[in-house]
């Protein structure tokens, strides 16, 4: 049994509460309590029936409020995978809460109504997955009773959105016909559209192979502390504790370690305190190496004979996330998985219209949810990949140093 | 096809080590705060292994309500020798005292929110900048928007204002003087994976956790312990039953569920079987109000 990730993304109203909510009740993962609680707020609200959007509300001072902000996390589980969905709602800040949520999810769910197919929504939330480089793309089109659950309909949608998704390279899409109201096509298939040939939702997530999701070809890892206990008989003890961010390691590989070139091999490899003969993406690991050489957190092994690029001048995309506005000029903290570097944002080329992908001039200073092309200059190198090469290794945080909040996410070129 | 995959449990706990060494790099003085239950010694566990060979590097914090079960208590003592930890016990008895703050009143006067003064005021002795606590967001709908690196403010409160995007995984743990964070690294477990995780990981757990007899009452459909720290009145009628408790909490406020099982392996097609989450199960001061927990997470409590 495995770990599946995945993100939910649609206008308002295109059913997403509904979806999820419909996901966790049927695949049996909502508890007797909170099934009692549901049926009591369904009634407050006078709708009959239990509405299964409320079971995907968050804070009380949202519900107040009538809206929903940011990502808030589901949790469900088959006998055959365990399911981790970020639901991002979609509001103004949509595009910030998007890209929280699909960093770290390797399919999204793309919601499109049935009556209105592809629309303005869902091109950006498929430019969004194409520039965060989801690997799996389902395309849920929904609200088939209220089209009579037409062939036609889903057909033409199918041929408009595969057109799209040709220009952004968007690869592995499977596209499925369903109700979340109703329940078709989402755990079994639906009676009423026999002429769909494919799984339903459920059964679709449960099987789709994911092996291939994570990089185990270029070795990539970065030292988050050095482990040193000093104690009698482990006087000598030093090892580097990190996370494989991908690649294989194993013991006896020569390596380099990167920004300061210098050249070892692997002594030891251990797993929570077990030795082992090799280690992988994304394991959590200590490796030992055989000579004596200053590293220190931030710190990057690799095998040697790796191409990786080392520089202190990167050309990024960023995505803004802070109300608090960019201008060219403002200096951050830069954050490369566990390395902290000082660092500038130099220029900003062009902005990214995420509804086109047009380039458009910069006018003024970069306002939260927009994305643009800029140059960012650190105080000490990195040792990076493209983002489009190892997103692992290609990704990036900036922090503002005097309100600490995270403001940006950054994408290596 | 390749043979390099991980479980969902290995992934899981790859996870949490990644989180633990992200705390001990970025913080001058974290602190581990324990309960006694099991979430807590899963982290525990968690710990030892992100750091091996080394020793953890920080100490374990233990909020003593003195409502505790002796069980729990007895097991802390053990746990936290065995996995070489240094243990901190800080007791809302003294800050009652300190404060002159009013013991709550009430047939299960529960200490639970004192709790809060306890630890805030511990935190300030040892100057702790990071908090790692055993929450999960599939607890209750109010954690599912959590992060792992909770930012609070001086008073230890939630704001939502100072939270951070979480992206990819990389944590910004920086913050202000006075602020503190707390970190929860198993976030993204849920109730049975902790199960499954102790039974694979054959993690000892304090013996209430398993079946036993003992003498209780029945309360509003509940089973709660006869101990000294409830109130009890004529109408009360204390029978002896086989139960076992699902999550170790003070003994006014945590009740117990009727059961036989006296194996992990048995507890865990029980908990499979009722269908009913932890927290409505057994915890007695949660069913106040649906927002009991949001506004204890505002408060600092956690
Ligand atoms: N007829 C029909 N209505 C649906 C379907 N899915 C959702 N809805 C309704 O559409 C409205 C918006 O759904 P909701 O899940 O709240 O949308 P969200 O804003 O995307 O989360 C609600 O009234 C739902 O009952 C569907 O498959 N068929």
């Amino acid at each position: 049994m495995d770990l599946l990730r995945f993100i939910t993304a649609g206008s308002v109203d295109d059913g997403k509460s509904t979806l999820i909510g419909r996901l966790l009740y049927d695949s049996k993962n909502i508890l007797t309590d909170q099934l009692e609680q549901l049926e009591k707020q369904s009634k407050n609200k006078e709708t009959g029936g239990i509405d299964l959007a409320l079971l995907t509300d968050g804070l009380r001072a949202e519900r107040e409020q009538g809206i929903t902000i940011d990502v808030a996390y589901r949790y469900f589980s088959t006998p055959n995978r365990k399911f981790i969905i970020a639901d991002a709602p979609g509001h103004v800040q949509y595009t910030r809460n998007m890209i929280t949520g699909a960093s770290n999810a390797s399919l999204v769910i793309i919601l499109v109504d049935a009556r209105q197919g592809v629309v303005e929504q869902t091109r950006r939330h498929s430019i969004i997955a194409s520039l965060l480089k989801i690997p799996h793309v389902v395309v849920a089109i929904n609200k088939m009773d209220l089209v009579d659950y037409s062939r036609d309909v889903f057909n033409d949608i199918v041929i408009d959105y595969a057109a799209m998704a040709r220009q952004l390279n968007l690869e592995d899409i499977a596209y499925i016909p369903m109700s979340a109201l109703l329940g078709d096509n989402i755990v079994d298939r639906s009676e009423k559209m026999d002429w769909f040939e494919g799984k339903p939702l459920l059964q679709f997530l449960e099987e789709i192979e994911t092996d291939n999701d994570i990089n185990h070809t270029d070795s990539r890892f970065q030292v988050q502390l050095v482990i040193r206990p000093q104690t009698e008989e482990l006087h000598d003890y030093r090892g580097y504790a990190g996370k494989v961010i991908s690649g294989i390691y194993k013991k006896g590989d020569v390596v380099k370690i990167l920004p300061s070139g210098i050249e070892s091999s692997i002594s030891k490899l251990e797993i929570a305190g077990q030795e082992v003969e090799e280690v992988f993406a994304p394991q959590s690991v200590v490796i030992q190496l055989k000579d004596d050489i200053d590293i220190s957190r931030g710190d990057t092994i690799v095998k040697a004979g790796e191409n990786i690029k080392v520089g202190n001048e990167l050309q990024t995309l960023l995505c803004w996330m802070d109300e608090k506005p960019l201008h060219s000029g403002n200096k951050y903290y830069l954050q490369h998985n566990s390395r902290l570097v000082r660092a500038v944002v130099k220029s900003i080329e062009y902005k990214l219209d995420v509804n086109t992908l047009q380039q458009l001039p910069v006018e003024g200073p970069v306002k939260l949810n927009e994305v643009v092309r800029a140059t960012i200059k650190t105080a000490s190198p990195l040792v990076f990949d493209s983002f489009a090469e190892i997103s692992a290794n290609g990704s990036a945080i900036l922090i503002d140093e005097t309100s600490n909040s995270t403001v940006a996410a950054v994408l290596f070129q | 096809m390749t043979g390099y995959r991980l479980d969902y449990l290995e992934q899981l706990e790859t996870e949490s080590i990644h989180i633990f060494r992200e705390i001990a790099a970025q913080f001058e003085r974290p602190a581990l705060l324990f309960s006694g239950g099991k979430d807590s010694i899963t982290l525990v566990h968690l710990a030892v292994k992100a750091f091996a060979p080394g020793k953890i590097p920080f100490p374990l914090v233990h909020v003593d309500t003195g409502h505790n079960f002796p069980e729990a208590l007895a097991f802390r003592d053990l746990f936290s020798a065995k996995v070489n930890a240094s243990l901190i016990v800080r007791k809302v008895e003294d800050t009652i005292k300190q404060k002159n703050l009013t013991e709550p009143k009430g047939k299960f006067a529960s200490r639970n929110w004192l709790q809060t003064y306890t630890l805030l005021d511990t935190i300030e002795e040892f100057k702790f900048d990071a908090c790692i606590g055993g929450g999960r967001r599939d607890e209750e709908k109010a954690r599912a928007k959590e992060r792992i690196f909770s930012v609070r403010d001086e008073f230890g409160q939630w704001n939502p204002k100072l939270q951070r995007p979480e992206i990819w995984n990389i944590y910004n743990g920086r913050i202000h003087k006075g602020e503190n964070v707390r970190v929860f690294p198993i976030s993204n477990w849920t109730e049975l994976d902790i199960w499954n995780y102790i039974r694979k990981e054959k993690i000892d757990l304090p013996s209430i956790y398993f079946s036993h007899e003992r003498d209780v009452i029945e309360h509003e459909g509940q089973l709660v312990a006869v101990s000294g720290f409830i109130n009890m009145d004529e109408n009360d009628i204390v029978s002896k039953r086989k139960v076992r408790y699902r999550t170790v909490g003070d003994m006014t406020c945590t009740a117990a569920v009727e059961s036989n099982a006296s194996s992990l392996d048995e507890v865990i097609n029980e908990i499979i079987a009722t269908r009913i989450s932890e927290r409505g199960e057994t915890r007695i001061d949660d069913k106040v109000t649906e927002a009991a927990m949001e506004d204890r997470k505002k408060n600092g409590y956690f």
